[in-house]
């Protein structure tokens, strides 16, 4: 009864902006590892190559930076598309909020660019730099990166997190403090849990590539090198995610206890409470199936059995999100825990054997884990953003704006076409982003395969009808 | 005060949107036109290898726009949002395709492949600077306003339409202008002309549609009209047109460095005398510029962020605009990305 009185009070145009939003969120996901931190891992490998005269490393370093050419010009538009579906979606957000908290897509708008002009000069200038000239102008990449998802974070976190302004009598934000604003409780705790996240993931997803190839027999120096760095540097960072994650956990517990509640079905406010594995609430308050494990939660809050966890029930219904919302939420936050469990234990395997015996593990099991890693990791960044979003439902801005306050006016119907339309374009780019990428795959195996330094009329020719090569070097007349 | 000067950045912004994204939207205006495959072959070829190393960056433009937007003047952002919800929508979709075609076209091989991304990429960079336009025109024409809702009229109007004809024409003025100075650059003298050619025909539109714009925005936009014809919104328009005169006299002559100055000159000027012509307004006659701001601090902080990136983020976005147009920068071909390839290509 009052969920069906709740549903009348939503417009018809949240569920289909909401849709829209989540879609190219999830696909701009996808992308967003790889742009934060490919270009580290790949800085790691060029450095490395040139250090010890490597060209397996350099190459390696030079096809990384190819796929980060096609990689970074999609997250480019679909980026843009978001910083649109802000004013298209939720312009009554943007409307009152924006001076409050826009800031920080500022120094976002900075950060990237300058990514995009390093970016720019590093990709195209291995050719005519001089090597240590090119490494050196790139080494301020990873930083242009983590600049720019500081200021999404930021604006992010204070979704989750809103303070630095006051209310006047019409419920407008007025007294804007721009540094509580940016820096606000949740957002340390969410910048480098996020920032981890995607070094993991980026170091998975590439090293996940080789371990595929090692399993089929190719193992040469060019695999070795292709999986060991990137999996360090994955391997490293994954108990450090571990410890910032259950931390981050922790801090939702106090800045946000009803997306808390959420995240472990805590239906009522009380002490001693189990901890879920899995599992449904439904909308008595009840669970079924899942694993309970008495006491748990309450010590993973606060170290201790008696710590008083806040339920959903503490706020009104209204004001906290729905039993299926909740359970979603908690699902995925499983998800994503029981997927970083699992990583943990691969660099574990990796780390331990390295340790000691200075060797990579010989068992193929350790390397279909790899090859899993990166899609894993993927799937637990996805889990990771759902727990924050859904969580925060039925507020776009904790406890002072509904999503459903903030949706555009526009008429459902055409953002529901308007979103069949994202679909069919996201699926025609990203289907052409995948097969461009399996094409670079096979032509460079090809090229391997052959092997050898040949002559250059060996070349083939018929092969390369549109490549740049028969227009002849680009170089002709573009020197003085 | 410090709204004026936040407005100011905004108007640069979009300046500078419209000049770097506008010569990409341009390349993509002759990728469309320049016929078959084969006919089409080097123009195609020259478009490809002038655009590779930039188009990203002249993209950013565009987001640092939309943050001065939301962050300086939330209300404008709410208002131009809701009201030109179709061309805006339509726009990012353009600006999806475009991207995606331009990046996925450079690796596809077959020729098939190569025409799909290829015309996805054309088409794509002939709407979306048409629909930025409509929506500029929309906010010169005044219908934009806090009671209006996405409707056809909010961008389907003379001023809109024209307003978007004069971008295709402006962004293929541009378009030409750089590239038959890449031409030169890439010693192809065949093609210098080629775009030369193209580049007087463009240049001949944009001032046919601003003479005309100034008789359709005497009626449909009339604070806007006489903002053009008075003060310093007349000045920048006096410059834009000294401009187009100084581009059509360096177009007869082999393309050197100063034919882009001045093409960009024409469009930054166009677009700074709209700016200006609408002062002190943001929609004219509905939201002043003080009206439209945000908290006063939120701008100051904007300001100092502006001035912070642009000691940062100037010197880098010089060097590649330097190192573009000094061929120091190049894409990896095949040949390097195979395992026999030597160690250090440079």
């Amino acid at each position: 009864m009052h969920t069906v009185l709740l549903l009348a009070d939503v417009p018809a145009q949240t569920l289909p902006a909401r849709s829209m939003m989540a879609f190219t969120l999830v696909t701009h996901i996808i992308l967003v590892p790889l742009g934060v931190a490919l270009p580290l891992i790949t800085l790691i490998m060029h450095g490395y190559g040139l250090r010890h005269g490597d060209a397996t490393a350099l190459l390696l370093a030079r096809r990384w930076s190819a796929v980060m050419a096609v990689q970074f010009a999609i997250g480019v538009v679909t980026g843009t598309v978001l910083s649109f579906e802000f004013g298209l979606l939720w312009p009554g957000m943007m409307g009152r909020w924006g001076d409050v908290f826009g800031l920080g897509f500022g120094v976002e708008g900075w950060g990237f660019f300058l990514e995009a002009v390093l970016i720019a000069v590093y990709l195209y200038g291995w050719r005519r730099l001089p090597a240590r000239t090119h490494f050196l102008v790139a080494l301020p990449l990873p930083f242009a990166a983590l600049l720019g998802a500081f200021g999404i974070i930021a604006a992010n976190s204070w979704m989750n997190t809103p303070r630095g302004f006051t209310l006047d009598a019409a419920g407008n934000p007025v007294d804007v403090d721009v540094r509580r604003a940016i820096f606000t409780p949740i957002f340390g705790p969410e910048y480098w849990h996020f920032v981890v996240a995607m070094f993991v993931t980026a170091g998975y997803v590439t090293a996940g590539v080789y371990a595929k190839g090692w399993l089929r027999g190719r193992r040469d120096r060019y695999h070795r090198l292709g999986f060991t760095v990137p999996f360090t540097f994955a391997a490293v960072f994954t108990p450090v995610q571990f410890v910032l994650g259950d931390s981050i956990a922790r801090q939702v517990f106090h800045k946000q206890p009803v997306k808390f509640a959420a995240m472990e079905i805590v239906w009522k406010t009380n002490t001693h409470m189990p901890e879920y594995l899995l599992g449904r609430l439904h909308p008595d308050g009840t669970v079924s199936g899942g694993i309970k494990i008495p006491q748990l939660d309450s010590i993973l809050a606060g170290f201790r059995p008696d710590t008083k966890v806040t339920g959903l029930t503490a706020v009104p219904a209204s004001d906290r999100p729905t039993t299926a919302q909740a359970t979603l939420v908690h699902w995925t936050f499983d998800i994503m825990v029981g997927i970083g469990s699992l990583l943990l234990l691969l660099a574990l395997w990796y780390g331990v054997l390295w340790l000691w015996r200075r060797r990579l593990p010989v068992s193929p099991w350790f390397f279909r884990g790899a090859a899993c890693a990166g899609v894993a990791s993927v799937l637990a960044v996805e889990c990771g953003w759902i727990t924050t979003e859904v969580g925060r439902q039925p507020w776009i801005v904790y406890q002072n704006m509904r999503v459903a306050e903030a949706v555009t006016a526009t008429r459902s119907a055409s953002l529901w076409i308007m979103f069949a339309l994202v679909i069919v374009v996201y699926v025609f780019v990203f289907g052409s982003f995948l097969v461009v990428l399996l094409k670079m795959r096979s032509r460079w195996r090809l090229a391997d395969a052959k092997g050898g330094p040949r002559p250059p009329e060996e070349t083939p020719q018929a092969e390369l009808p549109e490549t740049d090569t028969p227009y002849g070097p680009r170089s002709t007349g573009s020197r003085p | 005060m410090i709204a004026g000067v936040v407005a100011v950045v905004l108007l640069l912004a979009i300046a500078a949107y419209a000049c770097g994204g506008g010569t990409d939207y341009g390349a993509g205006f002759w990728d469309l036109t320049a016929g078959g495959a084969e006919r089409g072959k080097r123009p195609r070829w020259l478009i490809d290898h002038a655009m590779e190393p930039v188009w990203e960056v002249n993209n950013v433009w565009l987001i640092f726009a939309l943050v001065i937007m939301w962050t300086g003047f939330p209300v404008l952002f709410q208002q131009v949002f809701t009201t030109m919800w179709l061309p805006l929508a339509l726009a990012a979709v353009g600006i999806v395709l475009r991207g995606a075609g331009f990046a996925l076209r450079e690796p596809v091989r077959r020729l098939s492949g190569r025409r799909l991304y290829g015309a996805v990429f054309a088409v794509s960079s002939l709407l979306t600077p048409f629909f930025f336009g409509a929506a500029i025109g929309g906010v010169a024409s005044g219908r934009v306003t806090a009671t209006t809702t996405a409707s056809t009229d909010a961008w389907a109007n003379p001023t809109s339409l024209l307003f978007g004809l004069l971008s295709i024409a402006a962004t293929a003025t541009l378009g030409a202008v750089f590239l038959a100075a890449d031409a030169r650059r890439f010693g192809a003298p065949d093609l210098d002309r080629y775009f030369r050619r193209r580049a007087f025909g463009a240049l001949a539109a944009v001032a046919v549609l601003a003479v005309v714009a100034l008789f359709v925005t005497h009626g449909d936009a009339p604070h806007v009209w006489h903002g053009l014809t008075h003060g310093v919104g007349l000045v920048f328009v006096i410059v834009a047109a000294l401009a187009t005169l100084a581009t059509v006299w360096l177009l007869t002559r082999p393309s050197g460095h100063w034919s882009r100055v001045t093409a960009v000159g024409v469009v930054a000027s166009a677009i700074i005398a709209w700016g200006m012509a609408q002062r002190p307004y943001l929609i004219p006659a509905s939201l002043t510029v003080a009206e439209g701001a945000g908290a006063h601090t939120t701008l100051r902080w904007l300001v100092l962020v502006t001035v912070v990136a642009l000691v940062l983020v100037f010197p880098a976005v010089a060097l590649l605009y330097w190192m573009d147009t000094h061929g120091e920068l190049e894409g990896l071909t095949d040949a390097e990305l195979r395992r026999d390839a030597p160690s250090d290509p440079s």
